[in-house]
């Protein structure tokens, strides 16, 4: 079940996956994919991780996008976790990547891990304005009703942490949507500074629940 | 082969002499020594040891006999000269000319060991003036002097299996070893008992292969299988050692005017009969089995310490200088107890301990003999020592301990085969030391003891693992971390030796935070406390570490900063730190002593307590498995007297709570101990059979246990020690948090895509033993054989009713973890005006 709320006057659906739903422009965001982490750590010596996530976020993404059936797809940057593991993607992910984005508006945003436009359709920039909210992958602090992602946020309840949606009067930073990422606790100085005073945080899991910041 | 060695009885002790060194207990001089073949001792040194009136005891003498032995297991107990028992081979050859070059590797489990080993091997050394060069190698040895000694190494090098690791992963490892004449393994029973053991034998045979006249020898305190540890050390061929066990020692169960609690452990109930063995002795080890519990004792303890005895407290989470001022403390004799947990179970000795007190059931008596063994100022007198129940099913526990040391019967589990995970640690060492051939690595491999059985492909699939994942998804074939070429393997990228080593080793360590007294200059460190714990608390929230109470200020850089705070009501640090389940043996022995007639050896609340449920109900016998059933305060309970060790208890409540759910009879919740389990639910169990169906049990197991926290650690630990994962380390935790995730989702997402991956079976493998335990299911439903004696009774029974008081009882939710979440959530945005 999503959590509903406003920014800008604009309503907007937190869903439980760490997407964002935007009804009025039937807009669906997410943000910090980092497709291809596997394979760019075993391609600088790291270790040999399970070779699925790319699988198995674009199996979460898929899902979501037949549930909510969007016009529009933002992608709010590193959404590969980096150029070369773009290009260095399976063909089988390719495939998946270009039935999702048929028949849709779909929107790269540049990353710091993803700078640059990559050989897959769909339209890059360095960052959307729609209407009154700005999509954007690092938060401004001197801007106002932006979006974005980035910093990863997670936060702790009953002992155990999740990936969750920060929100405040002027802001809205998504959780990473990509199966191999971590966390930066929203009580971290970072975020701390970016976000005003009653903040909200809106875990992800089973469905989206707001608690305070 | 073996040899049973007796050393001449004492009538009297010769100058008592200090410091003492290696642990040599002075002996009178035998008039007559036997002629001996093997080696001799330099001149110099025997003049030394006659200066100082001592004389070789039989073990030590065999020990030199045997010098020429290629392996040689000596068990001896605390305090026999065991370490020094080790060396005299090595000064014999090294004399008074020693070429230059290693010569001999000591390899101890503590990095404070090889210190004291050092000091106090070089008070011969320097005293004979033998130019013979002792030095130890261990995390805390400096940058220079590492360097140093691979350039140049000294006679004798002092270290412990990870620091061996770490100069065996280097290129030059053939050119320091190549001298190596012997290895001198101490505490070899301690080591057996975990990976390290299984790394450190795999290195032994790396280091065979280096110097092929390799000498191994190994100490061990009293095991109750020799002739395995044997075969663990060198499965070749292996010399056994028995020295004089010494007599018997004086233990006996400490008996209090109050009788022991219902439930419950940390026997606070007896603190003033405590306090009064302290007093009448000299110096006192107060053992508990866990460090909430060492903490909550010490804590009580100087409550009622009137007279200001100085004791102090030692386990492993509190800071080095903590435990190092106790341990100086201790040795200048300035403290008459220490509250200690297991780590001080190893390790030098305490100067003058005589009394031991175990507190709580010793769970295992192999431990209980060890610790016994720490009591030992004088050898060739008993040790002596006092186990206390800490509540009234301990009494029974303790009884059986009691007995079982009486008749000289040790537990143990025989060992598995070597685990995969250390297997594929070392062959990633083997490969940043420098290119190899697979088929000399499996041979070398199988000539340890643990991996003698190892079949080439389970050695293949390791190599493959470390090579491109070994994933059934060939991803990695162009980024392979290993490549063949020209018949060897060998590092793809030169750059990824770094990570190996720093990676190296087998101990995992809970992800801990430091805890510090908050001031300007940065603090007292005072120990550590384990993440999960650090996040419950909030500003203001008191607990107790190193038994003093704190105040919790903040985090500050990954710090837990403190403040002193006496006198409040604190919380105890949990530690998931290792939780003993009593052994095989001593359950075995718990329930014959169930089948008594009548209990003259136990306590009168005890045996009256016994008497009272076999007259209401029955008592658990061994080859029975007794189910009672009964109502209570509107609940329908399930009490399963399994005895199969608290792990094994604990997995069965979940496996059978499970089977419950699927039948309708809605469980609410449960607690395990290591006797038993208590399920209490909406619905009264009629037919226990299909509860205990193995078949279903297993499959529980495979399919929705696997997603269990337990599984999870067990599988984070295997992945990085295989290498799948980089251990975190402080200063990364720090800075880059992002790029670090949960090993629960690599988990979640083998399980997910490759089930047959080989660290998911390494996980299962684990989980046969240690924390789920589930052989010990096995072995209990075997025992029983069907024949399970469901009771139907009015009310509690006396053996149950302990249960109701126990801590740490489990909700059973099926989706209740989420409601719980949802519900705390709910309460917080109504508490903030949000709802």
């Amino acid at each position: 079940m999503h959590h509903a709320f406003t920014l800008a006057d604009e309503t907007l659906h937190a869903l439980p996956s760490g997407a964002l739903y935007w009804p009025a422009q039937r807009l669906l965001c997410v943000s910090d994919l980092h497709l291809g982490k596997s394979e760019r750590l075993a391609r600088r010596g790291g270790a040999l991780l399970p070779p699925y996530e790319t699988r198995e976020t674009l199996s979460k993404l898929d899902a979501d996008i037949d549930r909510t059936q969007p016009a529009h797809v933002v992608c709010l940057g590193d959404s590969f976790d980096d150029l070369a593991a773009a290009e260095g993607l399976e063909d089988t992910a390719r495939l998946w990547l270009a039935r999702l984005m048929a028949g849709r508006e779909w929107t790269w945003i540049e990353g710091n891990h993803d700078a640059g436009p990559v050989d897959l359709g769909g339209t890059h920039l360095a960052r959307l304005t729609l209407g009154s909210l700005t999509f954007r992958h690092i938060a401004d602090p001197a801007e106002s009703d932006e979006i974005s992602g980035h910093y990863h946020p997670k936060t702790r309840i009953k002992g155990s942490s999740r990936p969750c949606f920060l929100l405040d009067a002027h802001r809205l930073i998504l959780p990473a949507y990509g199966t191999y990422t971590g966390g930066l606790r929203s009580e971290d100085a970072a975020l701390r500074a970016l976000m005003q005073k009653g903040a909200l945080a809106i875990l992800t899991g089973h469905r989206a629940l707001p608690v305070p910041l | 082969m073996h040899a049973r060695l007796h050393c001449a009885s004492a009538p009297a002790a010769a100058q008592p002499l200090s410091p003492n060194p290696l642990k040599q207990k002075p002996l009178p001089p035998t008039p007559n020594p036997p002629y001996l073949p093997g080696m001799t001792l330099p001149q110099p040194l025997t003049d030394w040891f006659s200066a100082k009136g001592w004389t070789l005891h039989a073990h030590q003498q065999a020990m030199l006999a045997r010098a020429k032995d290629p392996a040689t297991l000596l068990i001896a107990p605390t305090g026999g000269g065991k370490t020094l028992a080790g060396f005299l081979p090595t000064l014999a050859e090294l004399g008074t000319t020693p070429p230059p070059g290693l010569h001999t590797l000591y390899i101890s489990p503590l990095k404070a060991l090889t210190a004291d080993i050092r000091r106090n091997l070089r008070t011969p050394v320097e005293g004979a003036g033998l130019p013979i060069r002792v030095e130890d190698r261990t995390g805390d040895t400096t940058y220079t002097q590492r360097r140093r000694q691979r350039a140049d190494p000294p006679h004798i090098l002092l270290t412990t299996p990870e620091s061996l690791a770490l100069l065996l992963s280097y290129e030059d490892a053939p050119r320091i070893f190549q001298s190596l004449q012997r290895v001198v393994i101490d505490e070899l029973h301690a080591l057996a008992e975990s990976k390290r053991g299984d790394q450190l034998m795999l290195l032994l045979s790396r280091l065979e292969s280096l110097s092929p006249n390799l000498r191994r020898v190994g100490l061990s305190a009293t095991v109750e299988d020799p002739p395995a540890l044997a075969r663990f050390l060198a499965p070749q061929a292996c010399n056994i050692l028995q020295a004089d066990p010494g007599p018997d020692p004086d233990i006996a169960m400490l008996e209090t005017d109050d009788p022991p609690p219902w439930s419950g452990g940390g026997g606070r109930y007896a603190m003033r009969a405590i306090l009064d063995q302290v007093r009448r002795h000299r110096t006192t080890l107060i053992f508990h089995n866990t460090r909430a519990q060492a903490e909550l004792f010490f804590h009580d303890l100087w409550l009622q310490n009137d007279e200001g005895l100085p004791i102090g407290i030692h386990h492993g989470s509190l800071a080095r200088e903590q435990r190092e001022r106790v341990e100086t403390a201790m040795v200048e004799g300035k403290l008459r107890a220490i509250v200690c947990t297991g780590s001080l179970d190893l390790g030098i000795d305490w100067g003058d301990v005589d009394l031991v007190i175990q507190v709580g059931a010793p769970k295992n008596v192999k431990r209980l003999v060890q610790r016994i063994g720490r009591a030992n100022h004088r050898y060739n007198a008993p040790s002596k020592a006092l186990i206390l129940p800490a509540n009234r099913f301990e009494v029974v526990e303790c009884r059986a301990a009691l007995d079982a040391v009486r008749d000289h019967t040790l537990d143990g589990e025989p060992r598995g085969p070597g685990p995969r995970d250390v297997l594929c640690q070392h062959i990633l060492l083997t490969a940043a030391a420098g290119p190899f051939c697979a088929d000399a690595l499996y041979g070398e491999v199988t000539r340890a003891g643990p991996y003698a059985a190892l079949t080439r492909p389970e050695f293949d699939a390791c190599l493959d693992f470390c090579a491109t994942g070994g994933y059934a998804l060939r991803a990695y074939d162009k980024w392979q971390r290993l490549q063949e070429k020209s018949g060897k393997w060998q590092l793809r990228d030169p750059r990824t030796a770094a990570i190996i080593r720093q990676n190296l080793g087998t101990i995992i360590d809970t992800e801990t935070l430091k805890v510090r007294l908050r001031n300007r200059l940065g603090g007292t460190p005072l120990g550590e406390v384990e993440e999960g714990f650090a996040s419950t608390l909030t500003p203001g929230d008191t607990f107790l570490i190193g038994g003093q109470v704190v105040r919790y200020e903040g985090l500050k850089e990954m710090t837990v900063e403190v403040s002193r705070q006496p006198g409040r009501d604190p919380k105890v640090a949990t530690f998931n730190g290792t939780k003993f389940a009593t052994s095989t043996l001593l359950t075995e022995r718990i329930l014959a002593i169930f089948q008594q007639e009548s209990w003259p050896d136990l306590p009168t609340h005890t045996a009256r307590w016994l008497a009272l449920q076999r007259d209401v109900s029955r008592l658990p016998s061994p080859d029975r498995l007794l189910v009672e059933s009964f109502p209570h305060d509107g609940r329908e309970h399930l009490c399963i007297y399994g005895f199969a060790g608290r792990n094994a208890m604990q997995t069965l409540a979940l496996l059978v709570t499970k089977v419950m759910e699927e039948q309708g009879l809605a469980p609410l919740g449960f607690v395990a101990t290591d006797y038993a389990t208590l399920i209490w639910g909406l619905d009264p169990v009629t037919d226990a059979a299909p509860l205990f169906d193995l078949a279903r049990l297993r499959d529980g197991l495979e399919t929705w246990l696997a997603g269990n926290a337990v599984m999870k650690r067990t599988f984070r630990a295997s992945a990085i020690i295989a290498g799948l994962i980089e251990r975190s380390h402080q200063g990364r935790r720090k800075s880059g948090r992002q790029a670090t995730f949960s090993s629960d989702i690599l988990y979640d997402t083998l399980r997910k895509y490759d089930p047959d991956h080989l660290l998911l079976q390494v996980t299962r493998e684990e989980a046969e033993r240690g924390l789920v335990d589930f052989a010990r299911i096995e072995d209990m439903l075997a025992r029983v054989a069907g024949r399970i004696d469901l009771i139907r009774l009015p009310r509690v029974t006396p053996l149950a009713a302990p249960l109701f008081l126990e801590p740490n009882k489990i909700p059973v939710h099926g989706t209740g973890r989420d409601r719980m979440v949802e519900e705390a959530a709910r309460k917080l945005m109504e508490e903030a005006g949000l709802a």
